[in-house]
């Protein structure tokens, strides 16, 4: 009997770990001897150039603009993200006055935050490059509308405005979904506990803060390391709203778009594989230290 | 309508495909290195006055084209002149969107097809192709009869450039089949409507820009999304003034070359745009669709760009707007170039790969599409100029294109083209991203010129980077 289960396990798994090794560890695994040759992507021939690709990575100016921008997204997006989606989930699930549920539609605003998530990153890029355009884009037109226009300007063509505005459009498209994920956490706290607390007294601040804010840490955490992605990456936005794509002045570049012009565009699959190899890394490590940093006392229930 | 520039918005999810095409190929050709580059010598029929070029008759051809904004209709027709030449041998014709996705793995495998029409924004890197020798020498078909007349080489029947541009190394490896020629563009029916006329030096233009401002009217828009289109009528300018010699030094990476006075005076020429308020609000913004619009629609009245911009505004342009190219004016009283000298080039790029199953048929492929029909059907159907010779005579042409021959007719000998865009892609960023700084008013021409010049040592003093000389 054992014998012919293990038999099934094997035979049901042998296929997708098959596929997962030709299309994942495989490239993966290519990537990582790529990133110590030439290979110019076209040639048969690769040249090892042992550590070369990772050398000039630190003194290429645009690389380190790109790290830079990363890492500026890296604090602002999930930070922001998580901020805004813990205050509306709150509100959607303990919103009302009597604390005892959210406030009305609740159920309506729900689906509503969720409907970003349906677009794709293409569209969204398309549509929201409508939204700065100057001079008959929606941010401004609104703008002139209730007398602020001289806070109108070309968004995506100023070095200081262009990076924040890309990043808007993430934390925008991102918000809804994380809104949905912590107001399901904060719905499986148990009733009892929150009542207890008002009975005590608490105001919704500190039920929040002491109630519902260590019950839902799990999820957060795993926002957290989600939001830690996505904004590692950000290529598509960029690629598609920017100025340049990347501009203006080099100031929305970002890791995958270096990466995808040095292997696309100059020819370069070696060194750019060099910089997947470091963004994988840096992917690794964000995840690791977002998971022991944010590490608390889980709440146990009985 | 799609442009010889790339211009496009690929997906994750594209680039995702392609990658994982790549690695998949890679992987099952065992890996990267393993891929075959044993140049078997691949058979050919018998060399006669029918078959110049000695295809073997039944072999198979395969082509694939990139269909972009001049269609396929074209390529056909040239696999259709082709069956008919060769009755034994059947022609598998496809037009791709994406060239380097669909391909690159063929190329590493060793098994791509006979004709590449490697174009469009997913083309594959043309100076990479040729140094890692994936390239056919086409010297063969340049000297072979063309199908018009037999007593002319195909040579002979292009126009001046395209096989100089096609040279790399001193080999010719693809030709370029559509011209491509830079200028101004303005509405013939808003121009004479407010009695201007196209300035004959830039000195005119200042002033005319600021009549049009009187007019209510911005003089001009630009597609500042994409900078480079600004940098065409700069280093226009600047060759006009400094002539074959300021090109040949910035193409050959010459120490100080983007500081020299004649590039000096054209950056400083396209600033006083900037200075002078000439440029439309926003427009450093704007994405070349939007920028063109605006300009359609009456908007600005001049916007700088290449010859296919008639094609791709073919939808929005209003009935009498009656479009028109004209070459940038006079920057200086003792421009090296006179009046009329045109920045120029060719895309849609013919190769025939190295390792090609059928590279006999792959050329005389070639030879049916550079012939007088097959060019005469493109300028018809995709409204554009055929670098073969006479294409265009007789062909009823609209406003725009017309002025676009006419102009080519005019500059004669000075046409002129920098090399530095294909060889250098770094250095071609380099220049768009402190043109886009320039035209935005944040860098001043001097400013503009080190940021270059730095760029191009760069590119000088990197070894890993193949260097070309003209």
């Amino acid at each position: 009997m054992r014998h012919g289960k293990n038999r099934f396990l094997i035979g049901a798994l042998a296929a997708p770990l098959l596929l997962y090794g030709v299309f994942v560890v495989s490239p993966y695994a290519q990537a990582f001897y790529l990133a110590f040759t030439d290979w110019n992507g076209l040639s048969g021939q690769a040249g090892a150039v042992g550590f070369e690709n990772f050398t000039s990575l630190w003194s290429d100016d645009l690389f380190l603009s790109a790290l830079r921008n990363n890492g500026l997204m890296l604090l602002v997006v999930p930070l922001i993200t998580i901020v805004l989606a813990l205050f509306f989930a709150a509100m959607l699930t303990m919103g009302r006055s009597d604390q005892r549920g959210g406030i009305r539609g609740s159920r309506a605003y729900r689906i509503v935050y969720f409907f970003p998530q349906l677009l794709s990153v293409a569209i969204l890029g398309v549509l929201f490059q409508f939204v700065f355009t100057p001079n008959n884009g929606l941010l401004n037109g609104v703008l002139e509308a209730v007398g602020l226009g001289s806070f109108t300007r070309s968004w995506l063509a100023e070095p200081a405005w262009a990076l924040p505005a890309v990043m808007a459009v993430m934390i925008w498209a991102a918000v809804g979904f994380y809104v949905v994920l912590f107001a399901a956490a904060m719905e499986s706290i148990p009733r009892d506990v929150l009542e207890a607390a008002r009975l005590d007294g608490a105001g919704r601040l500190a039920t929040f803060r002491r109630i519902t804010l260590p019950f839902v840490w799990d999820t957060v955490q795993v926002a957290y390391v989600y939001l830690g992605i996505l904004a590692l990456d950000g290529f598509a936005l960029v690629q598609i709203m920017t100025v340049g794509p990347g501009g203006p002045n080099n100031s929305t570049e970002v890791i995958g778009l270096t990466l995808y012009r040095a292997a696309f565009t100059y020819g370069e699959f070696g060194y750019a594989s060099a910089m997947g190899v470091t963004l994988f890394f840096l992917t690794l490590t964000l995840t690791a230290v977002a998971l022991r940093a944010t590490r608390r006392e889980r709440v146990e229930v009985a | 309508m799609t442009l010889p520039h790339p211009r496009t918005t690929p997906t994750r999810r594209t680039l995702l495909r392609g990658g994982a095409a790549a690695g998949a190929a890679g992987l099952l050709s065992g890996c990267v290195t393993a891929g075959g580059s044993d140049d078997a010598e691949s058979a050919s029929g018998d060399v006669t006055d029918d078959n110049p070029l000695g295809v073997p008759e039944d072999a198979d051809l395969e082509v694939v084209m990139f269909n972009g904004g001049y269609g396929q209709a074209y390529t056909e027709h040239a696999a259709e002149v082709y069956e008919a030449r060769h009755p034994d041998a059947a022609v598998d014709h496809q037009g791709v969107q994406r060239v380097g996705e669909t391909l690159q793995p063929r190329f590493v495998a060793g098994e791509p097809p006979d004709v590449v029409d490697n174009t469009g924004a997913g083309r594959l890197d043309i100076a990479q192709l040729a140094a890692s020798g994936q390239l056919h020498d086409l010297a063969e078909l340049l000297d072979a009869p063309s199908l018009d007349d037999p007593a002319v080489p195909v040579r002979d029947t292009l126009l001046p450039g395209v096989v100089e541009d096609g040279t790399l190394d001193g080999e010719v490896v693809f030709l370029n089949y559509s011209s491509v020629l830079w200028g101004l563009w303005y509405s013939t029916s808003l121009f004479e409507s407010h009695g201007w006329a196209y300035p004959r030096t830039w000195d005119d233009m200042l002033a005319l820009c600021e009549e049009i401002k009187q007019a209510g009217i911005a003089p001009w828009t630009w597609q500042g999304k994409y900078p480079e289109y600004m940098v065409d009528p700069l280093q226009s300018l600047a060759a006009k003034v400094g002539g074959m010699e300021l090109v040949k030094a910035i193409d050959n990476l010459e120490p100080g070359a983007w500081q020299q006075d004649a590039m000096l005076t054209a950056a400083d020429g396209i600033h006083r745009l900037v200075t002078g308020g000439h440029i439309m609000a926003g427009s450093e913004a704007l994405s070349h669709t939007e920028a063109q619009n605006a300009w359609s629609n009456g908007e600005a009245a001049f916007i700088p760009c290449g010859s296919w911009l008639e094609g791709e505004q073919q939808g929005v342009t209003p009935e009498g707007f009656d479009m028109v190219m004209a070459p940038v004016p006079d920057l200086t009283a003792s421009d090296a170039m006179p009046f009329g000298a045109l920045q120029g080039s060719s895309s849609e790029s013919f190769l025939v790969p190295a390792q090609a199953a059928n590279p006999r048929g792959g050329l005389d492929y070639l030879r049916c599409l550079f012939s007088l029909d097959v060019a005469r059907g493109f300028a018809e159907t995709a409204k554009a100029l055929p670098v073969v010779r006479g294409a265009t005579d007789g062909v009823e042409m609209s406003t725009g294109l017309a002025s676009v021959a006419d102009a080519v007719e005019a500059a004669g000998e000075h046409v002129f083209g920098y090399k530095y865009r294909t060889w250098y892609a770094p250095l071609a960023k380099a220049v768009d991203d402190a043109t886009g700084e320039l035209l935005a008013g944040r860098v001043d021409p001097e400013a503009w010129a080190d940021r270059i010049q730095s760029a191009a040592d760069d590119v000088a003093a990197d070894d890993s980077v193949t260097k070309y000389e003209r």
